[in-house]
């Protein structure tokens, strides 16, 4: 019977987890107990300027630092009648193909006017390959208060330059009126 | 499959449609098909801190025939692929597939001639998981929204029913070539 004192230690190991802090996280449940940290990389966010004006200049360099080449970006140039961004070119298309991204985060470090960010979504899986790849319209971030949805002019008076020099604060009324009547590419949400 | 295909259309069918979904997605047995890296966030998945027997799916089967969920975690070599093949021949049906992580799901990074590019190339694929890797909250939201395919699955004269319009569906549906807009 030499061997009871040495298994009432074993099970006395097993009695005490008992009163040891449970470490198992109720994901679903309790997801925003445990977000993750500030710098996650999730899902990509095309940002806007203050005043609803889409940073993407279309210059593609995030897909040219893609190692995966996951990214697909097709620029057009802006006009006067019809104008997504400061300066001349906008990214007509934007796709992002989250089958192929490994959120590397390299296309963060290559975007020349942080027109590309990450969230911290995480939440991605779905049934098909084709809802995988993101369009511009599911990337571009929310319209916030004092922002006018693409297409419309610039803040008067300012170059494309005072906006990289981060001067635009929000939109101006005579913006809203030259607005053209139809909505582009760029006008949702 | 069994004695729940023979039963005619109605309200029985639809009960028994929702009792099987529950007890299907209640108890799903995950194989082991770890290839890499993904593989080390699929068994901490399985571990205490995110604990996958919060689902019923804590026994990670080692052998095809205890399996009815085959998660697919890592890149798959054009030489394992017929044996990714065989192990799925030998999972008894109903039976799932969940491409874990880029690699898995599309070939991700590796846009070579030594990875098959997406496992859906082999075996069908019920859901895919973006992420390299994906974190174990991520497996455990895409194994969610499986029990949810799960849970509404048809049965009997009702899948059939189901076939016949996605057959009906598909077949109306423009080919790829005749697309136009963003997407090209």
């Amino acid at each position: 019977m030499a061997e009871l004192p040495q298994a009432a230690r074993g099970f006395g190991v097993t009695f005490f987890t008992m009163f040891k802090k449970v470490v198992t996280e109720q994901y679903p449940e309790d997801r925003d107990k445990y977000p993750p940290k500030p710098r996650f990389h999730g899902r990509h966010q095309l940002n806007r300027w203050a005043d609803g004006l889409e940073k993407c200049i279309g210059c593609e360099l995030c897909a040219w630092a893609c190692p995966a080449d996951a990214i697909f970006v097709e620029g057009a140039s802006n006009s006067e009648e019809e104008r997504f961004s400061p300066g001349e070119r906008y990214g007509r298309v934007y796709q992002i193909n989250y089958l192929r991204c490994i959120f590397c985060g390299l296309c963060i470090e290559a975007c020349p006017t942080r027109a590309l960010t990450m969230t911290n979504d995480y939440e991605l899986a779905d049934s098909s390959r084709a809802s995988l790849i993101y369009e511009k319209v599911d990337l571009l971030g929310p319209m916030l208060p004092g922002m006018l949805p693409a297409p419309h002019p610039m803040v008067p008076g300012l170059t494309d330059s005072d906006y990289y020099a981060g001067k635009v604060k929000g939109s101006v009324p005579e913006q809203a009126n030259d607005r053209p009547a139809a909505g582009g590419l760029g006008a949702t949400s | 499959m069994g004695l729940e295909e023979s039963l005619p259309s109605g309200v029985l069918l639809t009960t028994v449609e929702k009792f099987a979904g529950y007890a299907r997605k209640g108890s799903l047995w995950p194989a082991t098909f770890g290839l890499a890296c993904c593989a080390i966030e699929m068994m901490t998945t399985g571990g205490a801190r995110y604990d996958l027997a919060r689902f019923g799916m804590e026994v990670f089967r080692a052998s095809p025939r205890q399996a009815d969920l085959m998660i697919v975690a890592g890149r798959v070599s054009q030489k394992m692929a017929p044996v990714l093949r065989q192990i799925y021949d030998q999972m008894p049906g109903p039976k799932w597939v969940l491409a874990m992580g880029v690699c898995a799901s599309s070939g991700g990074m590796f846009n070579n001639y030594a990875i098959v590019q997406g496992v859906d190339h082999v075996v069908p694929v019920d859901i895919y998981l973006p992420g390299c890797p994906p974190r174990p909250e991520m497996l455990i939201d895409a194994i969610l929204k499986l029990h949810d395919q799960i849970q509404d699955t048809k049965l009997g004269p009702h899948r059939k029913q189901e076939i016949i319009a996605l057959e009906a569906e598909a077949l109306t549906a423009a080919p790829t070539s005749e697309m136009r807009g963003l997407l090209r």
